[in-house]
């Protein structure tokens, strides 16, 4: 039937018989009576300013002036919409494949899972909330100091692990103390040292209050048959007095300093001071050692990624992208996943694919018309990304951080130029075509 | 796939396993079964990180809504369970007792109900007209209505800000409401029209035959099958509306702005005020959520009618 044949001959046989399927079909001006609402609605809000941006996109920025395509020209020479374009490829580039595969991980991992709709509620649930509370989410998450945001105390706390924060950052020798910096970080003792010396090691630049808790007096040095000894402390007499490199009462030794012994570089021996800060390394051979505070015990404390930097802000918004989006994707896939015909994916393990073949070869081929209607539209929704970038990246950033549909609501209404914003607008509506063109085909293919 | 078919039933049902290990299991020996079985263990206990991954976010949200303003400047959230006694109520009394907020709260209801029932009822009307209804150019009209699916919001702002522009709609309620209806509308026909075009055909001849005038066959048949449909373009216009910034930045005043845009202004000194922040986000969130847990199966339906959105 043809839509425009079919009217006519209703026409004349309206409640005729044997007028085929439109038999009892009302007259066409009803139609009208239900369309005209929508149609209104469509031709004000969509119709009417794609037609009007594109006609608005030829004028100047008050839209006194005609001014050609210079708008479009404008568009493609700023900085500003270079940095939103080259963003705007990274998020396309990125996202859609990042979150379709999570998606496609997901169904499949709980494909035989019991509790499987419990995980999914968890993984969906965040569709339901807004963009802006998402991104508040997101920006505790992604505090900068290690003791509020959640992503670099994780971090820190790892890297802690790999390898300890300092317990005396900024401690160094006293200017003439027999101690010199050690190649690779750290500090040396000048002189050599062999078995059954007893070396002072004299240090400053610990403020009291960082004084560990459990640190006492400071004794002298005192050496045992074949062991190097020593002490290392705090050079420093509270209220003054006392002599430079000498252990004067009231001197507090540094607890839990890592001393090394060095030999061809490598170190052969290691000990941690005690509370009064005294050591003894032994078991040593004869023969002579470079003393060694490693530089463990010095290392500023860790502090963390900075996300919301301009380096990292993308991938951060990103990463919060996909943490709402993940559910859609495993939603829609694990619907796809559950269409598959059991049979093919039986026949193929009976032939003996293991699990990942007739995973690759059967399951992903079946499953293809789904995941690329997932990665469609995500493609879609990331070229109109605006909420989540306007909200995670802070004042300063956001200038790094921008997209398209940032840049043209900024351009719009806040530099008030709506020539250029029209023509980000449409610059936008042409991005999408090819979505459009998908679309309508897999529609049309699917009506038939 | 078709946008209505059985999703909902797939997200739930889909979800029920043949069993654990029911991958034909009875022709392996016991070594590959055990092996079978380590890594279904393996599989679950991933699946456990990543839905704890998921949850810890919003779980920050709602502890750091719970601290005093000092003690988020002082230490993260985590620190609540260490430390149970400092959680407080009192952010949420200030929002509550905070006149701008209530105001908002009751812009996004007034921006929000309107829309979603104006969406309904003109999307129902068409989609009825575009699946069984005659008329000229049915066809082609309709894949214009799929085509203006994917047309990004940005490009209305400008236009419709010139069209209110000087006419007292500009700034008012209205103005946001009939912009939803305006953008909601290419998805609640395409996804209403799919549906209603399911429906038997002899149950609308039978209504016709009986002397039923389309109007009466439209609330007598369609609206009543058609209500697991109309049920998902519902919720799913609800939050999008309840959940937009932009519209609402653009065309709402001051005194008709919703939470959303109430909060972003908030952000602009995030960091000093945290707890404003995070309980003004957690309240905006709840009305969501609670649509989301009670009709979680019709939302299913609407995204993934919605996937071409």
């Amino acid at each position: 039937m043809t839509a425009e044949e079919a009217p006519a001959r209703e026409d004349e046989q309206a409640g005729g018989p044997g007028a085929g399927r439109g038999r009892l079909g009302p007259p066409p001006w009803l139609a009208l009576f239900f369309l005209l609402p929508a149609l209104l609605f469509l031709g004000v809000y969509v119709v009417y300013p794609i037609l009007f941006s594109v006609y608005r996109s030829l004028w100047d920025a008050a839209g006194a002036e005609f001014v050609g395509l210079d708008n479009y020209v404008r568009m493609f020479t700023r900085a500003d919409t270079f940095t939103a374009l080259r963003n705007n490829v990274i998020w396309i580039a990125v996202a859609p494949a990042v979150v379709t595969a999570a998606g496609l991980i997901f169904a499949v991992l709980t494909e035989r899972i019991r509790w499987a709709t419990a995980f999914r509620i968890v993984v969906f649930m965040p569709m339901a909330i807004s963009f802006l509370a998402s991104g508040v989410i997101f920006r505790i998450v992604y505090e900068q100091d290690p003791d509020r945001g959640l992503a670099n105390a994780a971090i820190t706390t790892v890297q802690d692990t790999i390898a300890p924060t300092g317990a005396y950052p900024g401690a160094g020798p006293r200017d003439g103390a027999p101690l010199e910096e050690a190649p690779g970080g750290g500090y040396r003792l000048a002189d050599p040292v062999a078995p059954g010396d007893a070396v002072a090691l004299p240090l400053v630049g610990v403020s009291a209050d960082n004084l560990p808790a459990d640190a006492q007096d400071a004794v002298e040095p005192r050496a045992g048959r074949g062991e190097v000894a020593g002490t290392v402390w705090m050079d420093f007499t509270r209220g003054g007095g006392g002599r430079e490199g000498a252990v004067d009462p009231g001197e507090t030794g540094l607890p839990a300093l890592r001393v090394e012994a060095v030999r061809d570089g490598d170190a052969v021996a290691a000990t941690a001071t005690g509370a009064d800060g005294t050591f003894a390394l032994t078991g040593l051979e004869d023969g002579r050692y470079t003393l060694r505070l490693s530089g463990s015990n010095f290392s500023d404390p860790y502090n963390g990624v900075t996300w919301l930097g301009p380096t990292l802000i993308t991938p951060a918004i990103i990463a919060a992208y996909l943490w709402v989006w993940a559910g859609f994707a495993m939603v829609l896939i694990a619907a796809g996943l559950s269409a598959i015909p059991r049979e093919s994916l039986e026949a193929a393990r009976v032939d003996g694919a293991t699990e990942w073949q007739v995973f690759r070869r059967v399951t992903v081929p079946l499953l293809s018309p789904v995941l690329m209607v997932v990665f469609v539209t995500l493609m879609i929704y990331v070229l109109k990304i605006f909420d989540l970038v306007f909200v995670i990246a802070p004042g300063s950033v956001r200038a790094d951080a921008n997209v398209l549909a940032l840049e043209m609501w900024q351009v719009s209404f806040g530099a008030s130029d709506q020539g250029l914003g029209s023509a980000l607008a449409v610059f936008l509506l042409i991005l999408v075509v090819p979505a459009m063109v998908f679309q309508i085909r897999r529609f049309r293919r699917e009506e038939r | 796939m078709s946008a209505h078919a059985e999703p909902a039933a797939s997200a739930q049902e889909g979800a029920a396993p043949p069993g654990p290990g029911g991958e034909g299991a009875p022709h392996r020996s016991p070594a590959a079964r055990l092996v079978a079985r380590a890594g279904s263990g393996l599989v679950q206990v991933l699946l456990i990180l990543i839905a704890l991954f998921w949850m810890v976010p919003t779980l920050g949200l709602l502890f750091s809504s719970l601290r005093s303003s000092a003690d988020n400047a002082a230490s993260g959230w985590w620190t609540v369970f260490t430390e149970p006694a400092r959680i407080t109520l009192r952010n949420y009394a200030n929002l509550l007792d905070n006149p701008d907020f209530v105001a908002s709260f009751a812009n996004t209801v007034l921006i929000t109900v309107p829309s979603t029932l104006i969406i309904v009822v003109v999307a129902a009307l068409a989609a009825y007209a575009f699946a069984w209804l005659e008329f000229p150019g049915r066809d082609w009209l309709f894949l214009g209505v799929v085509g203006l699916l994917v047309v990004p919001i940005q490009v209305a702002l400008v236009p419709i800000s010139r069209l209110y522009g000087g006419t007292p709609l500009y700034g008012s309620i209205p103005a946001v409401v009939l912009f939803h209806v305006g953008f909601g509308l290419p998805f609640g026909i395409f996804l209403l029209r799919n549906f209603f075009a399911s429906i038997p055909r002899d149950l609308l001849e039978a209504a016709r035959m009986d002397g039923g005038t389309e109007p009466t066959v439209f609330r007598r048949v369609i609206l009543p099958l058609g209500g697991p449909a109309i049920a998902s373009l519902g919720i799913f216009q609800f939050l999008w509306v309840w959940n937009d910034l932009l519209v609402a930045l653009v065309f709402a005043a001051e005194t008709s702005r919703p939470m959303t845009v109430a909060l972003q202004s908030e952000m602009r000194q995030f960091g000093a005020n945290i707890d404003v922040i995070a309980s003004g986000a957690f309240l905006s969130m709840i009305v969501p959520l609670l649509v989301f847990f009670a009709f979680q199966r019709y939302f299913v339906q609407g995204v993934m009618a919605g996937a071409v959105k």
